[in-house]
């Protein structure tokens, strides 16, 4: 056989392994997600998002668990998109490049890198114990926001780097300042990468266990009505009915967790999309 | 519009060091109001380094010392109560790369006075109008000032770039190579602007191309950097057509006759 003939050969052969790894993968998300439907799917009536659970969560709907999540996302976002964000333009257009910014960087990647049950343990210690939140909708705010912060300070910095230094040259030439620079014509360009990568980090927010579990969580509360309250929310929900219900309802289970799965999904097929659309506008 | 004769400058024994190296060392000359002053020389003989100190946007690059004097109209522009800003007002830059803003046409040409503080939309508008037609492009932008400027040719984003640069109404337009990235019609639609623009502004130039330098400038700097080690120098400065047709300097002769570089 000719080199060239062997050559080729053992192209097809990588191009059909790596090709079967891309199946794999594809296979599990389809089957995660197909299986999910299935049982999730059928529950999720009317009732079942407006109406608060009825008999020990057996019946009834898992409304107050929808909205502390969002709540507890929403107050998320408050605390970790304006501080993310500030320190990643801080980082991005001001900060010097020496040792102790690189010492930053090194800190913010490992706080990225810290498990989730330590945030929570984090959380409780500072804000329930010392701040005296007390198990709160804040106190778990407070410390998904932690969880959150590297990410966004992440994808702020990333999304400022794809922006040319032409285009910052160019206005500065012009007379502006630098803090002119980054609010006229750097941000306006990279928002769109900020706003979707957080949204991602907040929907992984959203997500967690662990973090809530010490710091504003409870197996039944009503709905929140002030930040010092307790609350529900969905992925504890999923947890504490699998494991310490007296008699779980699976259609309860599969259902909370298709909601949670659909929620995060569309917001982030909605963010990636409007990313993707507004990059196609504006073309480097 | 500008005053007759303001817009020059007056170099001496200019230099810069990026860190610990000095890039160009002991340039000292003249550039005169109102007219084509070009930068040649082989690449990386500190043209755009040079062409930077005239705005000051060295200053933006950090670890950069600027040594000598460099006086705009008399004054020295790296005196402690100069701000960069003003400066910058006075002496506007176009870069190697069309670097529109991603905005529209219009918005991009009224940064510069917005930044500055004029407010009036009929102010903007005749500002927008008048730049636009000093950089040759007004009949071809009038029907699309709302359009994205990316929307727009290469040569057009240029031209675009230079009316942005002239909203401020500088004295001094710096250009560097500013058509390199540009096809041959762009090319002469923006060395034709050039020569329209000189009479109001003062234009320095850089560029690879020394047919191009033959053409627009009246007044050609040569610089070069002999070794790695040395800095670059500035070797002859004079009037263009006399430095093409007869250089007092043998490496002036070898550089514009093609033997290196
Ligand atoms: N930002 C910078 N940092 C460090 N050195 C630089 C920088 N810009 C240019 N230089 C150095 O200065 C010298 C002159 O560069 P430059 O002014 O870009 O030359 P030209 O424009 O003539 O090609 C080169 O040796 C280059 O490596
Ligand atoms: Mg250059």
């Amino acid at each position: 056989m000719s080199r060239v003939k062997r050559a080729r050969m053992m192209e097809s052969l990588a191009k059909g392994i790596m090709g079967i790894a891309t199946l794999i993968v594809v296979g599990i998300a389809l089957f995660l997600l197909g299986y999910l439907a299935y049982r999730g799917a059928p529950s999720v009536t009317w009732e079942f998002l407006s109406q608060a659970p009825r008999k020990a969560m057996t019946e009834g709907g898992i409304h107050p668990v929808i909205m502390g999540t969002v709540y507890l996302v929403l107050g998320t976002a408050a605390f970790a998109l304006p501080i993310g964000i500030m320190a990643g333009i801080y980082l991005s257009e001001f900060a010097p490049r020496n040792l102790w910014t690189r010492l930053i960087r090194l800190a913010i990647t490992n706080m990225a890198g810290v498990p989730s049950i330590v945030y929570g343990l984090f959380g409780f210690a500072l804000f329930v114990m010392s701040m005296r939140l007390g198990v709160s909708l804040i106190a778990g705010a407070l410390t998904l926001a932690c969880l959150t912060l590297p990410v966004v300070i992440t994808v702020t910095e990333e999304a400022l780097r794809r922006i040319p230094r032409e285009l910052r040259q160019a206005s500065m030439a012009l007379g502006a300042t630098r803090i002119r620079t980054v609010r006229k014509v750097v941000l306006p360009a990279a928002a769109p990468g900020i706003v979707t990568g957080s949204i991602l980090g907040l929907s992984r927010a959203a997500g967690e266990t662990a973090p809530v579990l010490f710091t504003a969580v409870a197996f039944f509360a009503p709905m929140p009505s002030s930040p010092l309250d307790q609350t529900m929310a969905l992925p504890y929900h999923l947890y504490i009915m699998a494991t310490q219900a007296v008699r779980p309802a699976p259609h309860v289970v599969w259902g909370t967790a298709f909601v949670l799965v659909a929620g995060v999904s569309i917001i982030n097929i909605i963010a990636a999309t409007w990313r993707s659309a507004q990059r196609k506008k504006i073309k480097w | 519009m500008v005053n007759a004769n303001t817009g020059s400058f007056e170099l001496e024994d200019v230099s810069v060091a990026y860190g610990n190296e000095i890039a160009v060392a002991g340039v000292s000359m003249t550039v005169p109001p109102q007219a084509v002053t070009a930068l040649i020389g082989p690449s990386g003989c500190g043209k755009s380094t040079l062409l930077r100190c005239l705005n000051r946007m060295n200053d933006e690059i950090g670890g950069v010392t600027v040594g000598g004097t460099i006086r705009l109209d008399g004054d020295d522009i790296y005196a402690k109560r100069v701000d960069s800003v003003e400066l910058r007002i006075r002496v506007g830059q176009v870069f190697q790369k069309p670097n529109p803003f991603p905005m529209s046409v219009y918005d991009n040409i009224a940064y510069g006075p917005r930044t500055h503080g004029v407010r009036n939309r009929a102010e903007l508008d005749a500002i927008v109008e008048h730049s636009l037609t000093r950089a040759a492009l007004w009949g071809e932008a009038k029907s699309f000032l709302k359009k994205h400027a990316f929307e727009l040719s290469g040569g057009q984003q240029q031209r675009l770039c230079i009316a942005r640069a002239l909203a401020t109404e500088p004295e001094v337009l710096l250009m560097d190579e500013p058509a390199s990235a540009l096809d041959p019609i762009s090319t002469q639609q923006i060395e034709d602007t050039i020569a329209e623009l000189k009479d109001s502004v003062t234009i320095v130039i850089v560029t690879h191309n020394m047919q191009q330098a033959a053409r627009i400038s009246d007044r050609t700097a040569f610089m070069l950097r002999e070794t790695m080690e040395a800095p670059a120098a500035l070797i002859e400065v004079g009037d263009t057509r006399t430095m093409f047709t007869n250089p007092s300097d043998p490496r002036t002769e070898a550089y514009i006759t093609g033997r290196f570089g």
